[in-house]
């Protein structure tokens, strides 16, 4: 695969300000999303692609507000359920370049069931989780990525449970893609964005994304993350042993498999439906 | 020995004893000799095998519910077959044709004064190389309703040589050793000749749907198998392939509903088909879907409710959850067809609805439609082809929920340079975009419901037949037997009204007062043990005169009998 740059001084056809609408976002000041949506905007103008060729799929919750902040075709779904949606675009549009936003309450909790399956099913399209470890739009309720010992209103003393491994979880489902970014270097997840819009079947890019009003502390994160120390690998038990054994702030790609993608093959519409009556007639 | 205009036959056996796969050869049989009827199957709970029983109607021109009374039952075995008792009414009319080794008699055929025959299945089955004693009862059968042997020869050759277990050669030995034993059996009635045969069909309701929805434009389906609606899916699947289009399965109907808002998203007509349990998990999202003005259609094939209930059982019991489930203001449009035939208009013009309206459709079917086998006339061929306003190129920018005069805004489909945009759950402005404001909630909340009610719906809305100071007034699969009612009290003199609607939503008042007009007394026919169309009516619409209802629940389908009763009761 090409690699990939983007630098300040690359010369861009499309420039990242024509994929950036006039809606200002809801976000709190210091959201790690700015740099997200700031992330998309350069990927997408690297890759050339014309907005009204990109479709933004999301459901509910901060993260998910992204799509009208773009000039591309956009869908502001139901809670947890925009992998669906998306699937059912990209199926009937293989054409469009197909990019899902969620949270981690959006993808890991309220929409788990449809994460695997969509690993599972490797329609080419991208999902991008905005991993902040907490429900930031219902101020502060533990996701399924939060610390066990983190205290809230409505798990006092924290919840006690482990939180969820979203990378295993999609390498044991069969996503064909994984990588983690930090929103605090947007150069770098714009690159690993364009990687997995690229890369065919289904790419899961997790992006820690912090969220200064309800956590705080990880304003630290920019100083735990580092670059992933190996290079890709297409064998899934050698990403397995990378994403369980790491410390969770491990930035790169970990996993580039080569499963053929799920995209069933339209028959040209050759066949007048009057004829399927025939199969009724006495 | 009388010519009877219809007939009516039970054919009950065990698991594997092949009563279904008789029953389906009869229907068959008398519809290529030019006669009408339906099949309904009723089973065991058995996932596969268990006892089975084929409850058929003859008649010499179209039928569209089952007969109060059974003329004939045959019982290959009756293992278990007192389950059926409900359902098979039988009394000093009938014949029973029994199998002395088929096990003892069950005790509602014991207690009814049928006349029982002994014939002696099993044993004749043996002595005819892989002869099978379900064949020689459809002989006895057909013989008995007056079917002529030779319409079998290709239907067996056709049927059974297509599963390569029983040779066509022996099945057509049983069944002529089934045709000669009923020689010897008195039965005093047989099928009129059927009226001169127009172009007909042989199709399930389920089927039906599938080629209607195909037929509005629909080319995506998403697919979760539930009874009794995974028929509509499974016919789709290889069908929607040939005509350019596909089929998803999902992982649940929470995806299912999702995956067809998003292809209608990217402008494909789309479709799925579920029953009451697959609905309540849709009701968000057809929320989103009105919201977010995307058209799709979503068919409810109904089943005995609540919760898992009798998912093999007709009932009208989703009518609420379909007008009323919605959060919020959500309007939206619910329609239900009347027979197996009119699943094909019914679902093609919801298509047709949902796309020039941009709104979801609900399709309120039930397992009696659904997976009843009848033999129909060609339904007329109608144009109702869906297709939605598009946004065409202009210089101004776009917004995708313009206030229209109709309320209906053109909509850009993903592709399209210069309109892109955002579709919407949260209440947003003409553009598109998320907004707390009462005047933008106010204008587009009466965008969504003016769209609807300023539509014109035409004809089509309702089933009127009749005239007369007495109505009834009922909806989808009851529509047949309440007709069937009608004639009956005809012939006492009593001429009775039908209104059914077909459009429950919008409701269409002034269509509906006036088809009432100068009614004094309605009667109001349901399967539903809430009464949940009267209180619908009663909620909606004006209903002149004196009302009574007649609503029980299922799972077995009111029948004409007891709408007559009803009738016959009030006026004396």
């Amino acid at each position: 695969m090409e690699e990939l740059r983007l630098t300040a001084d690359t010369q861009l056809a499309c420039k990242p300000g024509d994929y950036r609408s006039d809606v200002k976002p809801v976000w709190c000041p210091g959201c790690g999303d700015y740099h997200v949506l700031m992330a998309f905007t350069r990927a997408f103008a690297q890759l050339g692609v014309p907005p009204e060729q990109i479709a933004v799929i999301s459901g509910i919750g901060c993260s998910s507000r992204i799509p009208a902040y773009t000039n591309c075709y956009g869908f502001h779904g139901v809670h947890g359920r925009s992998l669906a949606l998306a699937a059912g675009l990209k199926v009937t549009r293989p054409d469009l370049t197909v990019v899902v936003a969620s949270g981690d309450g959006d993808g890991y909790s309220i929409g788990g069931n449809h994460f695997l399956h969509a690993c599972r099913r490797n329609i080419d399209i991208t999902y991008v989780v905005m991993d902040n470890r907490v429900y930031g739009m219902t101020k502060g309720q533990p996701s399924p990525t939060t610390e066990p010992d983190f205290d809230t209103a409505i798990s006092p003393g924290g919840t006690g449970l482990s939180p969820f491994h979203p990378l295993v979880a999609a390498l044991a489902s069969g996503a064909n893609f994984i990588a983690r970014c930090f929103a605090g270097e947007p150069n770098e997840t714009a690159a690993m964005l364009v990687e997995a819009i690229r890369h065919p079947g289904f790419s899961f890019v997790e992006i820690l994304s912090p969220c200064v009003t309800y956590r705080p502390d990880q304003k630290q994160w920019k100083d735990l993350v580092h670059p992933a120390p190996v290079a890709p690998t297409n064998d899934p038990a050698k990403a397995a042993r990378r994403i369980m054994t790491d410390d969770g702030f491990n930035i790169g790609i970990l996993y580039r498999g080569e499963r053929r993608p799920y995209q069933p093959k339209f028959a040209p519409q050759s066949l007048d439906p009057s004829v399927l009556e025939q199969e009724f007639e006495i | 020995m009388t010519e009877a205009q219809n007939l009516s036959i039970a054919i009950v056996g065990s698991g594997g004893a092949g009563a279904l796969t008789s029953g389906n050869l009869l229907l068959e049989a008398a519809t290529a000799a030019g006669w009408y009827g339906l099949l309904t199957r009723t089973v065991g709970p058995q996932i596969r095998g268990g006892e089975a029983a084929a409850l058929i109607r003859l008649a010499s021109r179209p039928v569209e519910c089952l007969a109060d009374r059974f003329d004939l039952l045959i019982g290959i075995d009756w293992l278990n077959a007192d389950r059926f008792g409900a359902e098979i009414q039988i009394g000093p009319h009938s014949l029973v044709i029994s199998d002395p080794r088929g096990g003892e008699l069950p005790a509602f055929v014991q207690n009814s004064g049928a006349r029982v025959v002994d014939v002696p299945l099993k044993e004749m089955a043996k002595s005819i190389p892989e002869g099978r004693p379900n064949m020689i009862a459809l002989g006895v059968v057909a013989k008995l309703v007056g079917l002529n042997e030779d319409v079998f020869a290709a239907l067996i050759e056709k049927r059974l040589a297509e599963k390569g277990k029983v040779s066509a050669q022996a099945s057509r030995a049983a069944l002529e050793a089934g045709f000669a034993a009923a020689g010897a059996i008195e039965f005093d009635r047989h099928l009129a000749a059927p009226v001169a045969a127009k172009k007909r069909w042989l199709a399930s309701g389920n089927e039906t749907t599938g080629l209607g929805a195909i037929r509005g434009g629909i080319r995506f389906a998403a697919a979760y198998p539930i009874t009794p609606a995974s028929e509509i899916l499974e016919w789709l699947a290889p069908r929607l392939a040939k005509v350019g289009g596909v089929l998803l399965q999902a992982e649940d109907e929470l995806a299912s509903i999702n995956m067809i808002i998003g292809a209608s998203f990217g402008g494909t007509p789309a479709l799925t088909a579920t029953s009451g349990p697959g609905l309540s998990l849709m009701i968000e999202a057809l929320g989103l879907a009105t919201a977010a003005e995307i058209p799709i259609v979503v068919v409810d094939v109904m089943r005995g409710g609540p919760s898992t209930g009798i998912p093999t059982k007709s009932e009208q019991a989703d009518l609420n959850i379909a007008i009323y489930g919605f959060h919020g203001d959500a309007p939206h449009l619910v329609l239900a067809p009347q027979s197996v035939g009119d699943c094909l208009f019914t679902t093609q013009w919801a298509t047709y609805l949902a796309e020039a309206l941009q709104a979801p459709a609900i399709v309120l079917s039930d397992q009696f439609l659904g997976q009843t086998v009848a033999a129909i006339e060609r339904p007329a061929d109608v144009a109702f082809i869906g297709e939605r306003i598009r946004h065409t190129a202009t210089n101004a920018p776009y917004r995708r929920y313009a206030l229209a005069a109709n309320g209906i805004s053109p909509m850009a489909i993903p592709g399209m340079p210069g309109a892109q945009y955002t579709a919407e759950g949260l209440t947003h402005s003409e553009r598109g975009t998320p907004t707390s404001g009462a005047a933008e909630h106010r204008v587009q909340l009466d965008k969504r419901r003016d769209k609807l009610e300023q539509f014109a719906f035409g004809d089509h809305w309702a089933t009127m037949e009749g005239t007369g100071e007495i109505a009834i007034v009922t909806w989808g699969s009851l529509t047949g037997a309440v007709r069937e009612a009608i004639e009956l009290a005809g012939r006492d003199g009593i001429a009775v009204r039908l209104v059914a609607p077909r459009l429950l939503l919008p409701v269409q008042n002034a269509r509906f007062a006036a088809a009432l007009d100068g009614v004094k007394r309605i009667l109001v026919v349901e399967q539903s043990h809430g009464g949940q169309f009267y209180r619908y009516l009663r909620a909606h619409y004006d209903l002149p005169g004196q009302t009574r209802v007649l609503h029980r629940p299922g799972p077995f389908p009111i029948r004409p009998s007891e709408i007559h009763q009803e009738i016959t009761a009030w006026r004396n």
